[in-house]
């Protein structure tokens, strides 16, 4: 052959789960040193490719795959993940795969730890061998120095704000010597937007080693900037491949879901400074591990979608957290009028608060039980809905014809795609999982919603329809919503009004038409090493 | 085809193997010599024994306590219970009943501090589990020596203190629920549907406090604690009941044990009790962290079914008396089996 061998090559590959196809006769080339963007809706079937590629267990327990994969035209077939790394590909999950209790140093080095023989190993062979620490420690310090953040090796994983988090595992997966090819599923959906800057200067330095990148992203401008060539998927097919030099956002963006979409929600004009408060925060203050609350007060409005912006690990995660009581808290939370319980999540939903947490595997779903259940579950329990009172009320019946109702009409209205509402919840892609958690708490219909980072992992299409959803929830049942993110955009999109949180207090409110630049005098005002980092 | 993998994936190997075993034991049984229909009635009264103790296994489970290693202290409770009644005189219904209502209250005062006790050392239940339920039967083995009962029936002959190790229930409520409804075909065929009837009333009841609300809620719990916790639900209090509830179905479990049984097993009898009931739910199907009762039906026909059929098959075929030795590698190859196919499922 003349031509130039693919770094690696997919061919044919198609996949079901359970009779479920879900990707078809999907063919894709990438060579070394190359940036491809993968894009596609939630549920197209990207993290499906990616663990066919990496051997993952979900894949070979649910019957495998067909089509081959090669990697410099030898062709592979990976039973299990080691395998993979074996064959030096890397890949950094949708979701973290980090052991909290170690530390940077300790995960980033996991099962390449560098051993030191001594007597004991002499006798009772390699098992015994000593980690060497000061080297291994080096070797973390490297790598995080490649990405181009500043996280202190012997920082536990378990008190690292969520970027950091992400930062540690590209870390372990770059400091391996033999890497030729990294898979990064959704690296930047738990970003902030300068730490996706970061960390998208840092590939591009990568690709130039040589290194073959395949990036997985909802944010598009961020493929546009520094992919070389775009995949669309669509319904598990490859709808179109073209370089970046000769497409824009609004294309691509067609392509993925098959018509065209508005990328800007209508923005807000209707609403008055005057109406009531609702909810008053008082000296607020949460101890929230990498989002620490110091002292927050705050007037939220009747009616109004109240913005929470913020770098990250600044604190804006602590508010919503705190005030639920999901993490020690103090300080005063008046809900019309009457101070609410803290550090007691009952309380907090039965005054009448919801909220959609920025962290749906961990707390946002039942996992292994069906969807009805995850939608209806917290509104059964806080509020005693979907039970039907049996001998006069002694017993509280659960309704699953009324939770299968609910769950069937959330699932139509926020679009869920999903084989059935008795599907296991992790069986859903990433962004209709948290279409779940939303749904779950519309189904608590309170007077006060908080979301965390609504539009995490979620698809073009799907992020105006959420934000669509928050509104016209907001409209038609008065609903005061209180919209944490890390997308300043998206905040202006959509809010009333927009406070920004800095060193876990208020730095300022602004009306969503304030410039960036105010938004970002407020954001950097204190956070000298943020603003060193990427200028 | 299809409809086939699908059904192997749902029952599981294991399941499937086992039952095949099970069928052939029956079906080879008349070549040696063993009456069928007497196997059978002796797998159904053996499944009827012991149904309820693998049943108390499923709360536990359910709110991620793990299996219930210390399944002995529902069973102190049940004896308690039951040695008391005896004590007041309680004969027939009166005294099953009373051995019940009397057992109750150990139940719940055991159950409360078991299930406080494993709060503090959540991610390691079984463990803490095993211990209590050893220490438990050495306590109680004092106990039943120093403990005041009166009773002639019960007391050992001489020296006139301290209670029997095996105490015979001739004359109080043995075989209180095996001849209720009777069915009697041939003389080798008995079916026990007052035992029978009590086991499927003990999982109805089961299966109705799943589907309310705080059933629901302790089904979340072992799913996933911090969701539940986000969802207002006190994660201690509902581990707590699920403990409880493992505790009174012990001890209401081997009250329905001994009345078919015969006998009142004191001081190391509870020690025998608990890994044959984790043995059945495992072969079930269940994991460390989902149970259900059709896991507690299917594990317990299966477990029993071996138990009895091993034995009986193979003693007269080779035409000896091995029945004992052969009961016990075949139960404790099962258990050991169940414990190494201890699964948690996936978050
Ligand atoms: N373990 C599983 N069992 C059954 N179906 C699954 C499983 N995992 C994924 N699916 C289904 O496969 C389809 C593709 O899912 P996949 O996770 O690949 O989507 P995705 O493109 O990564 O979406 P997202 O952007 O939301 O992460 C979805 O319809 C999903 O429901
Ligand atoms: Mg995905």
């Amino acid at each position: 052959m003349t031509e130039q061998q693919p770094l690696l090559h997919m061919q044919g590959i198609t996949k079901e789960y359970f009779g479920n196809r879900v990707l078809t006769d999907v063919t894709l080339d990438i060579n070394r040193g190359e940036v491809l963007g993968l894009v596609g809706e939630n549920g197209a079937g990207k993290s499906t490719l990616m663990n066919i590629l990496f051997g993952m267990s979900v894949i070979v327990q649910t019957g495998g795959y067909t089509g081959s994969v090669s990697i410099d035209g030898k062709e592979v077939n990976f039973q299990n993940p080691f395998d993979a790394l074996k064959a030096g590909i890397g890949m950094v999950h949708q979701e973290f795969s980090l052991i909290p209790g170690f530390t940077a140093t300790e995960n980033i080095l996991l099962n390449g730890e560098i051993l030191h023989d001594n007597i004991v190993t002499k006798i009772f062979g390699p098992r015994l061998k000593t980690l060497n620490l000061p080297e291994m420690r080096a070797i973390a310090e490297k790598s995080i120095e490649l990405l181009g953040v500043e996280i202190s090796p012997d920082t536990l994983v378990a008190e690292m704000p969520v970027g950091h988090k992400q930062f540690t595992e590209l870390a372990r997966e770059i400091h391996r010597p033999e890497m030729k090819l990294l898979v990064l599923d959704e690296p930047t959906a738990v970003l902030t937007e300068s730490e996706a800057q970061v960390l998208l200067t840092s590939l591009r330095r990568l690709a130039a080693t040589g290194i073959a990148i395949i990036f997985i992203t909802h944010r598009l401008q961020e493929i546009l900037d520094i992919c070389d060539r775009i995949v669309i998927l669509r319904d598990g097919q490859v709808v179109k491949e073209v370089a970046t030099s000769d497409t824009d956002i609004g294309q691509v963006a067609e392509l993925m879901v098959g018509r065209s979409v508005s990328a800007k929600s209508a923005a807000t004009e209707d609403y008055n400074e005057s109406t009531e408060t609702i909810l008053s925060v008082d000296q607020l203050w949460v101890d929230m591990p990498g989002e620490t609350v110091r002292d927050v007060s705050l007037e939220v409005h009747k009616g109004e979608i109240f913005g929470i912006g913020g770098l990250a690990g600044q604190g804006k995660l602590g508010i919503p957290n705190g005030i639920m009581g999901l993490y020690p808290a103090g300080g005063a939370v008046i809900l019309h009028g009457k101070p609410t319980r803290l550090n007691d999540p009952a309380a907090a939903l039965a005054a009448g608060m919801a909220f959609v947490s920025e962290d749906r595997r961990g707390v946002g779903l039942l996992l292994e039980e069906a969807l009805d259940w995850n939608i209806a579950f917290t509104a059964m329990q806080a509020q005693n809905k979907f039970l039907r009172p049996l001998l006069g009320g002694l017993i509280q019946w659960r309704d699953d014809k009324a939770i299968q109702n609910v769950a069937t009409e959330y699932i139509k209205a926020l679009d869920i795609k999903c084989t059935s509402t008795d599907q296991p919840a992790q069986e859903l892609s990433g962004g209709n999982q948290q279409k779940i958690c939303l749904a779950k708490a519309f189904a608590v219909q309170p007077d006060v919603l908080f979301v965390s980072e609504p539009t995490r992992g979620i698809d073009v299409g799907a992020k105006a329809l959420v934000l669509e959803a928050l509104r016209t929830y907001n409209r038609k049942n008065g609903t005061t919503i209180i919209m944490i993110s890390s997308e300043l955009e998206e905040l202006r999109s959509i809010c009333d009004r927009i406070a920004i949180v800095d060193e876990g207090r208020i730095a300022g409110i602004l009306p969503p038409s304030a410039t960036a630049k105010e938004f970002g005098l407020l954001m950097i005002g204190k956070v000298k090493s943020e603003a060193n980092s990427h200028e | 085809m299809n409809s086939i993998r699908r059904f192997i994936e749902k029952a599981g190997w294991p399941r499937i193997i086992i039952a095949m075993l099970l069928l052939s034991l029956f079906i080879v049984a008349p070549s040696v010599g063993v009456r069928v229909d007497q196997s059978i009635t002796d797998t159904i009264v053996r499944f009827g024994m012991n149904g309820i103790l693998v049943l108390g296994m499923v709360p536990m489970v359910q709110t991620g306590c793990g299996l219930n290693f210390g399944l002995p202290l529902g069973i102190i409770a049940g004896l308690l219970g039951a040695t008391i009644s005896i004590e007041l005189g309680l004969t027939g219904l009166a005294g099953f009943a009373g051995a019940m209502v009397l057992a109750a209250p150990f139940a719940l005062l055991f159950g409360w501090s078991y299930g406080k006790l494993l709060n503090r050392v959540k991610g390691d239940e079984m463990m803490i589990a095993t211990y209590v339920g050893f220490s438990s039967v050495s306590f109680m083995c004092m106990m039943w020596m120093l403990l005041p009962y009166h009773s002639s029936k019960m007391i050992w002959g001489y020296g006139g203190a301290g209670l029997r190790t095996t105490i015979s229930l001739e004359g109080f409520w043995l075989h209180i629920l095996d001849n209720f409804l009777t069915v009697r075909i041939g003389s080798n065929f008995m079916f026990p549907t007052g035992m029978i009837l009590f086991f499927a009333f003990m999982a109805l009841i089961m299966w109705a406090f799943f589907h309310t609300k705080t059933g629901t809620a302790m089904t979340a719990v072992g799913s996933n604690p911090d969701y539940a916790r986000a969802a207002g639900i006190n994660v201690d209090k509902m581990r707590t009941i699920s403990v409880i509830m493992s505790t009174v179905y012990g001890a209401i479990g081997i009250l329905v044990f001994q009345q078919s049984f015969g006998f009142i097993q004191l001081y190391n009898g509870p020690f025998f009790m608990a890994l044959p009931a984790v043995a059945a739910i495992l072969i079930g199907g269940a994991s460390v962290n989902k149970a259900n009762i059709t896991n507690v039906v299917i594990g317990t026909i299966l477990f029993q079914g071996i138990l009895t059929m091993t034995p009986s098959v193979i003693n007269s075929a080779i035409q000896s008396d091995l029945s004992e030795v052969v009961r016990i590698i075949v139960s404790d190859g099962m258990i050991v089996y169940a414990l190494t196919r201890v699964t948690r499922k996936s978050r």
